[in-house]
């Protein structure tokens, strides 16, 4: 027999959403997690309240890869509905885990690999007095069998337990019963595998912390200045508002006893953009967080507040289109409605984080870039960045100055009217594109000027004047060239003399870093650039020329980020071949090395 | 010359100039625009503090043709009211009035109306109400009334939507029609709003000449001028002027505001008390039912906050925050990390 994997494991739970299973997967991941060993969770969930089949993966892995694993060690089939299919999830030599108290699973059979039943059912029934609490009981047992399985401390579990529900000593106690009932029962049948052992690395995860990216957004925007807010809720961005909710009464001080801070539920997403467009015109850190259908009804007032030069921040967890498509899984298919959001020519700032301090630094950046470019900004992300659990190093702050770009206070008006300069609103006083602005408010009688959506001249004035127009729109497109130099660059890793690229964007980093280690190690050295931020930067083009082939990992179908790249680079975008991952799932390392490799041979049949 | 009279801040009504109106000659918004003028003159409203914002339509130009030197923003169609709703939350210092039109408020921006009536938001938001869509050319609105004939011959089959009654069920503190032939009546009306903290709905009747007025149209000159039912007279009095306003102590009403401005409404003899929910939308029925327009005060509720004092924001408008207050400290950071690495 093979000698087991040390902390290198892939467990999946298949339950019924509304089961409690929430709890008890994220009470095992914890647990691992506080054993010190790398580890990364995805919760693949339906869009409905209760009954409805949902996944979670945990991946244990020594080298510290967090993408998520298509090859199932370990299946847990607590759902019922799903058994059927899930038992030829797990790999070859794999393990299931099943309640052998209920009669289907009883019946459930697969060659090649272990089944270990234990009855679940029956053993809730025994400790957990009759109600509605029993039910959810019942998952507890699997993380007592699994960890009786794997060598997971009993004691950390306790420890877990006690950070989750440290007030409540009576729930710590029915959970910790449940829990040992598994783990008893499998001791006392002498069940034995022999795939994997987690073990414990003192100092492991030291310093490590778990979040969320809608969290880490929601953390950044507060620390950027973010005082306007304005949502309606959305799966998967909802819980990037209400993290503000939370935190910005327990981070920002308030003022005399009142609030520095609105947040505002929406009646839909066209009041929310409404507001922040107004709040931004006012002269606020306005922002509003939504996804796929919620930006397509903001388009409207996105063009207005492009036209009209107005900052305001737009956090766009990206989910399965189109229309209501797959509102609880992942992907990146809303690139090119971002880039060009709203009718007529229009083009805007989209920054990409890629992991917990990218969501939270770019999420605060964003302020500075929509005051300084005067203009909406984006942050894209995705379910997967934004809603899974994460293990990253604690979020860092940089305290630079906010950045309020070309905006003109009273004073500084006066000092204008005594240089004998003239306030024109869209005029290009600076030749980068970028013209001044005041706020309402301000007491300059030079300062107020009417704002439209409609046609206007450098004066604020309305104008069909085929002169004035073209004025306006080159402008823009010059102040949009403008910011390429200040936005955020790619990171990029290479080597002298390897001739393959790859390019990924946001989420796909992480799954991108893995596959990368695995061409290696098959004999294809690969360079890597992560694209983090719309418009283009110069390096983009120079990765391009650097390589003979590159690879573009993207999670959408129509490559979307790839078309952008080749309009900007007709020649040199030509060497793109798209390795495009889109059926919801957070993207996997196996995916993008297999992708990887058939287009390889492909391009060598050819 | 006479010398142009000043008012309290020592501004003449030229002083509330705006750029020339592009109207159709005759069209009712200019004459809503001139009371609006006057109202903010006689009020002595500093314009550096008022913001003008509207939506789109013909209505919705028309802040442009007054107050030049206050801030302006005309926005997108119907989307007014969720922009006044973000101005007001960026700064809540500044004096909103929106001017829309029965197409940008009552069908394309009828949602995001309710909204703002439901929150509350102080704005003083006019209606220019003709029942059709000027800029397009003459398209029946949703507050064109049953039997109303369009210029073609069409005939409206589809009950209108009274934006009065609607104010009131859905929140607004301060609801008033109004006719904008009838500057006596409006610019009080006007003045009463400007001084009303929370949502002022003024829903004027606003003749289109060009679209809207002819034989059969029940939003004609002719035909609204001959309907008019108006509840009361009215003075207005800011607070500032102790004068002792014409007051019968029978049958008029006096109206305080939060500025301690005051209303005085003579009553026509009607017993109306405009601060009764249930007889204001009564009252509305019954005109409706008599094919009368029903003018004046409608309803005045002081008792509720509007939304920036219903949110506690604080005194300082969110606008002029800096980093000092709006940056947490980095101590508070590392708490957060220290609670996720549990």
């Amino acid at each position: 027999m093979d000698t087991p994997l040390i902390n290198d494991l892939n467990i999946c739970v298949a339950t019924e959403n509304g089961s409690g299973s929430a709890s008890s997967n994220n009470i095992l991941f914890k647990a691992i997690f506080k054993m010190g060993i790398p580890c990364s969770s995805k919760n693949m969930f339906p869009s409905n309240i209760q009954g409805l089949p949902t996944w979670y993966q945990i991946r244990a892995c020594a080298d510290g890869y967090m993408s998520r694993k298509d090859v199932i060690d370990v299946m847990v089939t607590f759902n019922e509905a799903t058994a059927a299919k899930d038992i030829y999830r797990v790999r070859d030599g794999g393990i299931i885990l099943y309640d052998d108290s209920t009669p289907l699973q009883a019946n459930l059979k697969r060659d090649g690999v272990q089944c270990v039943g234990f009855p679940a059912n029956k053993l809730v029934a025994k400790l957990v007095p009759a109600s509605p609490l029993r039910a959810k009981q019942r998952n507890m047992v699997y993380v007592g069998a699994l960890a009786y399985l794997f060598g997971i401390d009993m004691a950390v579990i306790k420890a877990v337990l006690e950070d989750t529900f440290g007030k409540k000593p009576a729930v710590i106690e029915s959970n910790m019963v449940c829990i040992d009932a598994g783990y008893q029962y499998c001791k006392e049948q002498g069940v034995k595998q022999n795939i994997a052992r987690l073990e414990p690395i003192p100092g492991g995860n030291q310093g490590k912390i778990l979040t969320e990216g809608n969290t880490a957004a929601a953390l950044g925007a507060i620390y950027g200045g973010a005082s306007v807010i304005c949502w309606y809720p959305i799966t998967p961005s909802s819980s990037l508002a209400e993290s503000m909710e939370y935190y910005l009464p327990r981070l920002r001080k308030p003022i005399d006893g009142k609030k520095p801070y609105a947040i505002v539920q929406a009646e839909d997403e066209i009041a929310s953009v409404g507001m922040i467009v107004g709040a931004g015109w006012a002269g606020a850190r306005s922002m509003t967080s939504t996804s796929g259908p919620g930006l397509s009804l903001m388009n409207e007032s996105i063009g207005l507040a492009y036209f009209a030069e107005i900052p305001c921040v737009f956090f766009i967890i990206q989910r399965g289109g189109p229309s209501t498509g797959l509102p609880t899984r992942t992907q990146q298919a809303d690139i090119s409605l971002m880039y060009n959001a709203s009718h007529g020519d229009t083009r805007h700032i989209i920054l990409i984080p890629h992991d917990m301090n990218s969501c939270f630094d770019l999420a605060r950046q964003s302020f500075n870039y929509a005051d300084r470019f005067q203009t909406p900004v984006f942050v894209a992300m995705d379910l997967d960045l934004g809603m899974n659990m994460w293990s990253s190093e604690p979020l860092k702050l940089n305290q630079e100055v906010y950045d309020q770009g070309k905006r003109l206070s009273a004073q500084d008006l006066e000092e204008w009217t005594k240089a004998g300069k003239k306030f024109r609103r869209y005029f290009d006083q600076d030749g980068d594109g970028i013209p001044y602005r005041t706020v309402p408010g301000n007491q300059n009688r030079m300062a107020s000027y009417f704002t439209r959506g409609s046609g206007h001249n450098a004066d604020a004035r309305y104008s069909e004047d085929e002169h004035d127009y073209k004025y306006i729109l080159d402008r823009l497109r010059k102040k949009f060239d403008t910011s390429r130099k200040f936005v955020p660059k790619p990171i990029i890793e290479k080597e002298r003399g390897v001739r393959t690229g790859i390019i990924c964007y946001g989420s796909s980093y992480e799954p991108v870093r893995e596959a990368r280690h695995r061409l290696k190690a098959r004999g294809l050295k690969t360079n890597h650039m992560l694209i983090r931020a719309l418009p283009l930067t110069s390096e983009v083009t120079d990765f391009l020329a650097e390589h003979d082939t590159v690879y573009l990992v993207e999670q959408n179908r129509d490559a979307q980020m790839a078309a952008i790249i080749k309009d900007e680079n007709p020649l040199l975008g030509a060497k793109i071949t798209s390795i495009l991952v889109y059926n919801g799932l957070p993207v996997s390392a196996g995916e993008v090395v297999k992708q990887i490799f058939d287009a390889a041979q492909t391009a060598k049949t050819a | 010359m006479a010398e142009a009279k000043l008012n309290k801040l020592n501004l003449t009504e030229k002083d509330y100039d705006g750029a020339p109106s592009t109207m159709c000659k005759g069209c009712g918004h200019d004459a809503i625009s001139a009371s609006v003028q006057r109202a903010y003159y006689e009020s002595s409203i500093d314009p550096r503090k008022v913001v003008k914002l509207s939506g789109i339509g013909c209505s919705s130009k028309t802040p442009a043709y007054f107050l030049s030197q206050s801030f302006g923003f005309n926005a997108v169609h119907g989307r007014m009211s969720a922009v006044a709703t973000g101005v007001n939350l960026a700064n809540h210092m500044l004096l909103p009035i929106g001017v829309s039109g029965d197409g940008d408020t009552s069908a394309i921006g009828l949602g995001n109306f309710c909204h703002m009536m439901r929150r509350n938001v102080n704005i003083t938001y006019i209606i220019e109400n003709n029942g059709v869509y000027g800029l397009t050319k003459g398209q029946f609105s949703a507050t064109a009334d049953v039997g109303s004939v369009m210029k073609g011959g069409k005939v409206n089959d589809i009950p209108a939507i009274d934006l009065a009654e609607l104010a009131i069920t859905l929140g607004a503190t301060y609801i008033a029609r109004s006719f904008s032939g009838d500057r006596k009546q409006l610019t009080p009306l006007v003045q009463g709003a400007l001084a009303h903290k929370g949502s002022a709905i003024l829903d004027v009747i606003s003749p289109c000449v060009t679209f809207n007025n002819h034989e059969g149209s029940t939003k004609s000159l002719k035909y609204v001028k001959g309907h008019l039912d108006p509840i009361h007279d009215l003075d207005f009095i800011p607070p500032y002027e102790n004068i002792e306003a014409d007051y019968d102590e029978g049958t008029d009403h006096e109206v305080e505001m939060h500025d301690g401005s005051r209303i005085v409404l003579h009553k026509l003899g009607k017993g109306y008390d405009p601060t009764n929910k249930a007889a204001a939308i009564q009252a509305i029925h019954g005109a409706i039912a008599e094919g009368k327009f029903l003018t004046g005060l409608i309803y005045y509720n002081p008792n509720r906050k509007e939304f920036a004092e219903e949110l506690n924001l604080c005194d300082i408008p969110l606008s002029e925050l800096g980093q000092d207050h709006l940056q947490p400290p980095l101590e508070a950071l590392e708490r957060i990390n220290a609670d996720m690495m549990k």
